[in-house]
Formats: C-alpha cells, structure tokens, sequence
C-alpha cells in the first residue's frame, strides 16, 4: 500500500508530465526516497496508481541503475570508477574501504545494514579525484585517512540508531 | 524509376524505401538484425552497415547504417568495402559475445537468422575468454518457448509485441550488457499474437513450444502453402509434416491478407490434424444402434450408393469447414434443391446477409491490409479479436495512420519507426468500437460504446442517417448518441480510406444491415470507404455461393420428402443448431453417412462414417470473409484410409451415376465448378493448375538438404521407394524441384541461397498479391434494401438477453482438439451486471445455470459494468453451451437456487 506522503508526491510528478510513463521515474524515486529501495510490492502498487502492467513500469525501473530493485543499506556509497579516479589509483582505496566495510566487493551492503557500495561513473569532481559520494555528499581528494574518518563519523552520526535494524541486517546473507 | 549504384553497378529500383530494404529487394545479402520488413528501422544493432560515398570521385566514403539511410537517385554506396565488412564482422562478435553457441540443441538450429548472419559476416572464430552472462528463462504459456542466454538484443520482440500488437506484459528488462527480453513474472502470455514471437525473434530465444514435442528440423520437413481453418480470414500459412505428423504452421507471406503474422489459434490450433479423434478408416454401424466398426473401402462406397437407389431422395448438408470443392461435389451428388449449409436459421440468414452485403456494396471490399491503412475505423459489432483475430491486429495498425500523416509533414521516412512512434504519442486515428461485449481494442479506441446487438445495430443506422440523410433513422434516439452518430459520422466522412468493420460474431442480422447501411452511406460522401466482415468460419463465404439452405430447412425436406439418407460434409451439427433438429436430422432418414476428419457428437451418429482428410492432407479452395478465393495444398501425402471429401464423392458419383461427371484431378473439379457456377468464376485463379511448371519443373515440399531418404524405409526395403504422386498440384512430395517459387500460392518453405530462416521472405518482395477480389458493385447497390432500424433495447420482467461471447481459445470447434490451445480455454463464463447479479444473489465465480424451455447449461459467474442491465453475455462454442443460439432471451439462476 502507498502512503498518503507517497500518493501525493506521485500525483504531483504526474501533474508536470505528459503521460503516465513520463511520470514512472520520479514516482519510483519518490517511493524509493521514503522506503529505500523498490520492492515487488511497491512496483504493483505504482503501477496501478500509474495505470501501468508491472511488466511496464519494471522496464523503467530496472533501466535506471539508481532505481534499486534490491535493498540496500541505510547510506549509499557511490565510488566513481571512471577515468580521472582510475588514473588517481581509485582501485587502491576500494580495497581499503572494502577492508574497513567487511565486505567483498561492489554491490554489497555491510552486515549491520548500514552502507551499501556501489560504482559510480565519473561524478563530475575530476578536479578532485579520487572522488566518492555518500548518499548526496560528495567527498573529494580520498585517501585512506579520509575515508576512515567518513565513515567513521557516519557510523558515529547514525549511533543512536544503530540498535534499530534495516530491513536488509536480517533479509539478506552475506559472503 | 531510380538508379542506384551498389559497388560500382547500376540498379533501378523504386524510392521510397531504405537502402537495406532496397538492397534486400534486389537480391543482395547486407546482414541485419533489428529491421524487419512490417516492424521497419530503428537502427538498433548496427549490423547492417555500407559504405556511402557522395559521388564517383569519393573513394573515402562513410559508414551508414542502410536501414536508417533512405534509398535516394543516384547515391553510391558499397556492401563489399572492406571497412563496412570489418565493422559488420566486429559488431557480430559483440552480439555473439554472450551467445551460449548452442546450436546443436537448439530448436532454431538449421533455420536461424543468427546463424546466416554470422556466416555471412565472416564471424567464423570464437574469441571471447571470458565467463558468459546468463539469464534465468521463465514458463510462457503453452506456446512459446524461452531460452533468454540465446538473446542477441536486437529489440524485435518487444517492438513487435509491445509496439505493433498492442500487448502489455513482454517487456526489456535491465540495460547495458545484461538485458532481459521477458515477463515481469513467469505465466502465459496474454497476447493472441505471441506466437508471432517464434519467426520475429531472429534466434533461437523465443521457439514453438508445441513443435518441440514433435520436432523436426525445417530440412527434413515437408511443407505446402496452406490456409488457416479457424476463422474466416483466411490467412496463409505454411503447414510443415515428417512422417504423416503435422508438426507446425508458420506464415506465408500475403500482401493483401495477413502479412507476415498470424494469430495464436492459427498457428497453435494444428493438432487437431494428429488428434486422438481423427477418423482415419471408413466406419460403419450393422444396426442404428451398434458401434462403429471399421469397413473396407470399396464396400463403404458401394453402400453409399446403394443409396441413391431406393428413390427416395438424398439430402446433403455441406459446411463452411469443408472446402469449396467438397461441398461443390456434394451439391452435384444430392442436386442443387437438396443440397444445404450446416447454419441454424438465425445463422444463415446472418452468413447470407453478410455475403449479400459485401457483394452489393458500392464501398470497396476491405482486405486486412485495406483495413491497416484505414485513417478511420468503426468496428460495428464484433468482438474481432475473439472472432477474427488479425483483423484486430489490422484495426491496431490503422490507429497509426495519423501519426504517419503527421510524421510525414514532419519529413520523417514512413519507415523510420522510432521517430514516428516519438512524434505521434498523441496522435491518434479515430477509432469506434462500438459493440455488445468489451473488447481487447477498447485500450486504444477513440469512442467506445458497449450495449446490446440492437442498440448497436440503432447507432449505425444513426450513423447512416448522419451521412446520408435519405437512409433510415432510428426512432426515439437519445441526444447523448446522436450526438455520438454524428461525430462518428464526421470522422469517418473526413477520413481517408475509412472503414467499416463487422461480421456474424453479434449473431445479429440488423448489426449487419447497419454495418451495410453505413458503408453504402458513406460511400456517397466519401468514395474511398471500404468495408470489411468477418464470416464464422473459413469458408462460409464459398459455401454461401453455392447457395445451400439451413438446417431447419433441411429438416423440413427430409420429412417432407421421406428422406432415404442424409449426408453430412465435415460438420457438427450440434454445434450449429437446436439439438431437436440436428437429433432429428439424424434419426429420422434412414441412413446418415458422415464425411469428416473427426469423430464429432454428429459422427458418432452416423451409420456410416468416411474418413475425410484434414486441410493438411488434401488440396483445395476457400473463399475467404472478402470474398478471395485461396487454394490450400496437401502437405501429407494421401494416405490408404481417408482421403479429401471431395474424392469420395467423386468415387460414390462414379458408381452412381454412368452419366457423371469424371473428376480424376482437383482440376477437373475446379474447372467443372467454374464452368457451372457463375459465383465461383474465380476458383480457377486461386492458384496455378496442377500443369504448372516453373521451367520444367515442379515445386519441391522438401528442401533438397531432406536428409536420410534412402535410409528412412530401410527396414522395409534398401531400394529407394518412389515418390508419392500429387495429379491435383504443382507441387512435389520429393526434394527435387524448385526450391523458391515466384508465385505466392505455391510458396512451400522461404529460403535463399545462404538464408535458411523466415527472414528469407524478404527476398521474395515485388511479387505481384494474388488479388482476386473485384468490385462488383451495381447500379442498384447503394439502396439500402429496406433494412429498418430495430426498437432500442428494453430489458424484460424475468429473462435477460443472453448475448454471444466469443473466446479466441474456446469458441472455436477445430483449434480446441489442439492440447495447446485447449489447455488456454476456461469453463463458459456468464458476464452480468453488478445490479442484475446483486438481484439473483450471484458473485463473481459463482455457479449459474442458464436455460429456456428445453435446455439448461451450467457457467461460471463473471460481473462486469459494460454489460447493460437486463442483458448479460455467455460463452458461445462451449460444449456447455451448445444448441443456443445467441443473442436469446434466457432466464438466469444461481445454480441450486429455487
Ligand atoms: S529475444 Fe530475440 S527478438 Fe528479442 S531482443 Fe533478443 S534476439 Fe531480439
Ligand atoms: S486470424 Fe483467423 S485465419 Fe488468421 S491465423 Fe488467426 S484464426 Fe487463422
Ligand atoms: S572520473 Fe571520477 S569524478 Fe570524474
Ligand atoms: S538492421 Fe540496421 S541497425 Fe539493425
């Protein structure tokens, strides 16, 4: 069921568009901004608010590679892989961070259910590369220090919460 | 004329078309993926890449993709170029990247657009090291096969199913290098056209799913051109045998028809042909009641001609499932006076009345490619979808055609398809629906209007009236639908081309008196109007010429005239009537003999049964819903037991009659006919005699790799048996002869040198249609013959009027002995309104019993708001649901209520 929040974002982002596909994009990163990802249930619900088969708006939401269609932890980590951070060895602070996360590679979400890592096209801060963004940071000239203390002070900023588990901490194994 | 230079050497050919498709047309090879002749370009795959210079002294030239490039006067361009086939062999390498290379176990194996393509590129080495992506493949239904690793990207699929077809639940999935081509979820897909997937899809990812469980690869089967049995449309197939098993249909080109698709009950509804019920030796009874039992031949035929010599007469009931020439022959066995159609009352006034209707009328005769181009369209009346399915198809594309007017001001190629679909989102032809049941076009419909057979029946003669103010009008019309009628009217006077749409589905012979009445009305205001109906079955148009009575009419002969037998041709008839009349029908002459394919409920009746072979073991003619004669070709080679009605009335006439007619061959039949019936003067033209030779040859219905020829028979025999004999076509059961016809009629397999799948069709363009429908309007046509607009409909105390609601899988008799199909039909659904359901207590799923004086049938409860109150709407076709003729006044229960 879509929340009341959700229908009126939805119908808002309906009201600027010329047809309900045009629509489908933002409803789905409006729902995704109140429960994080995009589960089987809530691309039936959009759906039919949007007039639209399942099979219809999956094919959008499955285009867009930020549209997730899996959970996800509480912060998303975007690492730019592109060319400026590949020449400014991005490679090697990936290890530290998988390191410092505990996790094996891009695409997984740490155990508590708080970060998830992910690759990142070029992020637009070449003049800063090694570049990363956290959720809607963006971090510039990385290196292990720095990355330590971001995520560091994330896991400090979020402390109060961390008794409370996502959805993920339990719905998901990890290697 | 335009001139092309293609490396250097002049072609003519005619502008209008892009360079692949041009290219393609002159008999060149430039490989391709995501064109396809009825689906046109988006430049998807960029495999069909050549070089264009800008004139004799560029020797640099360009890469351009020749499916995105229009084929101008004067352009130069070249295949050959080495860099163009560098970039062609490169850009297969990446499409082949993740292909699993599973050719040997795959069904397209043998007949794959892949693999010509990949050939033709050079790609002949495998190079990628890496591990492949793969892909989980889903259940889709009983038709159609998944095997996504297979999946090149090329977006045919979706562009035809999606874009083309209408349907909502085939989509892509993902982006980058790993694309899903699939449902959201596993399950059956919805379209009717699905299975168009099967030739679409250039490999092997989407195959026949009923072909596996009998396959065999396309160059060990024996093909013929044939004709689809299961509605009235007619449209051309191919049916492909090994062995005497029929294993698949594919389609056969047809300009004017149906293209390059078919829908899923023509090319699934073939197992009938294998069925468990065939009748495959003549079968008799030593006493009414005693069973069937097999007899000799030649003692079959000499009992049936015994019969005519007691005196008494013989009546003949021919059917619009039998073909042209079987009933021709019945009605010169029984005389023309005792010769009827298997049609209750109601139904062959409907059939009679449409066929009157579309040879009077002074509008055009609509083909389905008439009907794509038409700028308007009222669909008056018909479920088409359920009941001519790719006459739906057709009213789909029309919807297009404003979009098309609008891309072509813009200056966009009338094949550059992403560009007019982007441009024409909200461009829309007008489309009526306008009938008794909702409808799979509604989605895309500019006026829907869902009431009963009369109402509808009232707002095309408001429509007639609109245009044509001498033409009848309703009385007492609401203003909200004459408003309707009028701007209905206004459209379709504006339109180009437009067209109306209608047929027996309604079962309503005012629908189609309306439907006439407009197009005779419009045709006074708009000369381009067309008009198109759709028949119940293949051939009931054919069997309408031959001029047969209805069944009740038959009845009264054979009580009248102390009837000595009654034979029926390839017929149930109680599908078809009241289930007195057919019970009557076949107890009370003396004999009954059966001709048909099937033991039916009719069969089983009989006293002496002839096993008739099916469309995929005999030739012959069909006269399709336009009225366009067709010949389809035996596939099977004739077997020992049956054989095609019309040959064993010719046996019976031979020993009946000194004086009979000898007809040794079809053509003697088909030239017989056409010498005595004036209707049928175009039989002959359907297709080229069995005299035709292309050179000196006949057509091979095997390709010449057939393998293990010799072999097959060895344990019989080491010598190589002969050929079977075909005296009725040009057509050979053997590989020898050619291969790729030029006549469309005779077209047995598509292939080209070095193009072994489907998309060998291409190369078979500029054809000239087998057109043979001629106006044959009079002076006198434009009258609307008296037909007056029906009272508006008033619902009654304790009945509803139950109207016909027709199943694609389900209502039909022939495609339902297909396990495929059958597996797809649901119990008889009754559709009511929510208040008159709420009146009888009934919800959705409950059990209803439907019933009048004499018979009672059990459905399943359906609530809809399109159904208007005091109507409701029923399977038609269903065993449960046989004997009524609807639309009827019926009364409605719950089932166990009082
Ligand atoms: S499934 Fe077939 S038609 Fe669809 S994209 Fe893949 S190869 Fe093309
Ligand atoms: S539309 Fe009719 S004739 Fe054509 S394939 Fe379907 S059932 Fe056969
Ligand atoms: S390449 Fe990393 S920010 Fe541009
Ligand atoms: S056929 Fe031209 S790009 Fe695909």
């Amino acid at each position: 069921m879509l929340t009341q929040e959700e229908r009126a974002a939805i119908s808002e982002g309906c009201d600027s568009s010329p047809s309900a596909r045009a629509a489908a994009p933002h409803a789905l990163g409006a729902v995704q901004a109140s429960r994080g990802w995009i589960s089987d249930e809530s691309l039936s619900d959009i759906a039919e608010f949007l007039h639209m088969t399942p099979a219809e708006l999956d094919s959008i939401a499955t285009f867009y590679n930020r549209i997730y269609r899996s959970p996800v932890g509480r912060h998303v980590i975007l690492l730019c892989d592109s060319v400026s951070c590949w020449i400014m060895d991005y490679e090697y602070l990936l290890n530290h961070l998988l390191t410092k996360l505990g996790i094996s590679g891009f695409g997984e979400t740490t155990k508590d259910g708080m970060f998830t890592l992910l690759p990142s096209a070029c992020l637009g801060a070449c003049d800063h590369a090694p570049a990363m963004m956290v959720d809607r940071e963006l971090f510039g000239d990385l290196t292990r220090q720095s990355i330590d203390t971001i995520i560091d002070q994330y896991r400090i900023k979020d402390g109060d919460r961390r008794t409370a588990q996502s959805p993920l901490a339990t719905g998901r194994k990890e290697q | 004329m335009a001139t092309l230079y293609i490396d250097n050497k002049p072609y003519e050919f005619e502008e209008g078309r892009n360079l692949l498709h041009t290219c393609l047309g002159l008999g060149f090879d430039i490989p391709h993926f995501c064109w396809h002749p009825a689906l046109d370009s988006v430049g998807a795959c960029r495999q069909c890449a050549v070089k264009l210079f800008k004139d004799e002294n560029d020797c640099t030239g360009t890469i351009v993709m020749s499916c995105m490039t229009a084929a101008r006067d004067n352009m130069r361009i070249s295949i050959d170029d080495k860099e163009a086939h560098e970039f062609r062999a490169e850009v297969i390498g990446f499409l082949m990247a993740n292909h699993p290379h599973d050719c040997p176990v795959c069904d397209e194996g043998g007949e794959c657009h892949l693999q010509d393509m990949t050939v033709l590129t050079g790609h002949t080495y495998r190079e990628h090291r890496f591990k492949k992506r793969t892909h989980r493949n889903q259940d889709l239904g009983p038709f159609v096969h998944h095997e996504m690793n297979r999946c090149i990207a090329c977006y045919r699929c979706v562009r035809f199913y999606r874009d083309y077809a209408g349907g909502k639940d085939l989509e892509v999935f993902g982006w980058h290098d790993s694309v899903y081509f699939g449902r959201h979820e596993s399950g059956v897909l919805a379209s009717e056209f699905a299975g168009n997937l099967v030739e679409v899809c250039p490999t092997g990812v989407f195959t026949d799913k009923t072909f596996r469980k009998h396959f065999t690869r396309k160059w060990d089967l024996c093909s013929a051109p044939s004709v689809c049995v299961h509605c009235s449309l007619g449209c051309n197939t191919i049916a492909g045998q090994r062995s005497g098993v029929l294993r698949r249909i594919l389609n056969r080109f047809s300009e004017d028809v149906n293209g390059y698709f078919l829908c899923d009950r023509g090319r699934f509804g073939y197992e009938f042909v294998n069925g468990s019920r065939r009748v495959r030796t003549p079968l008799a009874k030593k006493g009414r009641n005693q069973k069937l039992e097999p007899l000799d031949r030649s003692a079959a035929i000499k009992r049936v001609a015994e019969l005519f010599s007691s005196g008494r007469p013989v009546i003949g009931i021919g059917s619009g499932r039998a073909s042209l020439e079987s009933n021709f022959a019945l009605r010169q066995l029984v005389g023309p006076q005792r010769f009827f159609v298997a049609e209750s009352e109601t139904q062959h006034s409907i059939t009679t009345e449409i066929v009157h209707a579309l040879r009077r009328t002074p509008a055009s005769r609509a083909s389905l490619r008439d009907v794509a181009k038409a700028g308007a369209v009222l669909v008056l009346g018909e479920d088409v979808t359920n009941t001519a399915p790719l006459l739906a198809l057709a009213v789909r594309q029309a919807c297009r055609t404003a979009a098309l007017t609008n891309a072509h001001g813009l200056g966009i190629d009338p094949w550059n398809d992403a560009a007019i679909r982007e441009t024409g989102h909200n461009v829309r032809s007008s489309l009526v629906v306008a009938t008794p049941t909702l409808t799979k076009l509604d989605d895309v419909a500019t006026t829907v209007y869902h009431a009963p057979p009369d109402d509808i029946s009232r707002l095309g003669f408001a429509i007639a009236h609109a245009l044509d103010g001498s033409a009848p009008a309703p009385r007492g019309l609401s203003p909200e639908i004459e408003a309707m009628a009028r701007g209905i009217a206004r459209d379709l006077a504006q339109a180009a081309r437009p067209a109306v749409v209608s047929g027996a589905g309604s079962g309503s012979a005012s629908v189609v008196e309306a439907a006439a009445g407009v197009a005779a009305a419009l045709y006074k205001v708009n000369h381009d109007a067309c008009l198109c109906m759709s028949l119940s079955e293949c051939n009931s148009f054919g069997c309408t010429l031959l001029g047969g009575r209805d069944l009740t009419a038959a009845l009264d002969a054979a009580e009248r005239d102390n009837a000595e037998a009654v034979v029926v041709l390839e017929a149930d008839l109680y599908r078809n009537c009241d289930p007195a009349i057919a019970g009557a029908l076949l107890t009370l002459p003396r004999n009954v003999v059966v001709i048909d394919h099937t033991l039916t409920a009719t069969a089983a009746m009989a006293d002496l049964v002839l096993p008739a072979a099916t469309f995929a073991e005999a030739s012959g003619t069909f006269v399709n819903n336009e009225g366009r004669f067709q010949r389809f070709f035996s596939a099977i080679a004739p077997q020992a037991g049956f054989a095609p009605g019309y040959r064993w009335i010719a046996e019976i006439l031979s020993v009946v009659g000194p004086e009979a007619p000898r007809w040794e061959t079809l053509d003697d039949i088909v030239n017989d006919m056409e010498s005595r019936v004036a209707d049928c003067a175009g039989i002959r033209a359907a297709a080229p005699s069995a005299s035709f030779r292309e050179g000196s040859q006949k057509i091979a219905r095997q390709s010449f790799r057939a393998s293990g020829r010799t072999a097959l028979l060895a344990n019989t025999s080491v010598a190589e048996s002969p050929n079977p004999a075909d005296p009725d076509s040009a057509l050979a059961f053997s590989p020898e002869g050619i291969q790729a016809p030029r006549e469309q009629p005779l077209v047995a397999r598509y292939w080209a040198p070095g193009i072994n799948s489907v998309q060998a069709v291409s190369k078979y363009h500029g054809d000239p249609p087998a057109a043979l429908v001629k106006g044959e309007a009079g002076a006198d046509a434009a009258e609307n013959h008296g037909a007056k607009a029906p009272a508006a409909f008033a619902s009654h105390a304790s009945e509803w009027l139950v109207m016909p609601l027709h199943h694609i899988f389900g209502s039909e008799e022939l495609s339902m002995l297909s396990p495929s199909v059958a597996s797809l039909a649901r119990s008889a659904l009754i559709v009511l309104n929510p208040e008159d359901a709420a009146k009888l207590s009934i919800r959705e799923n409950d059990a209803v019993e439907v019933s009048n004086y004499a018979l009672s049938c059990a459905c399943v409860a359906a609530i809809a708001s399109w159904v208007t109150k005091g109507s409701a709407a029923l399977s038609v076709g269903r065993p449960e649901t046989q004997g009524l003729d609807l639309p009827e006044w019926l009364w409605i229960r719950k089932a166990g209520a009082p």
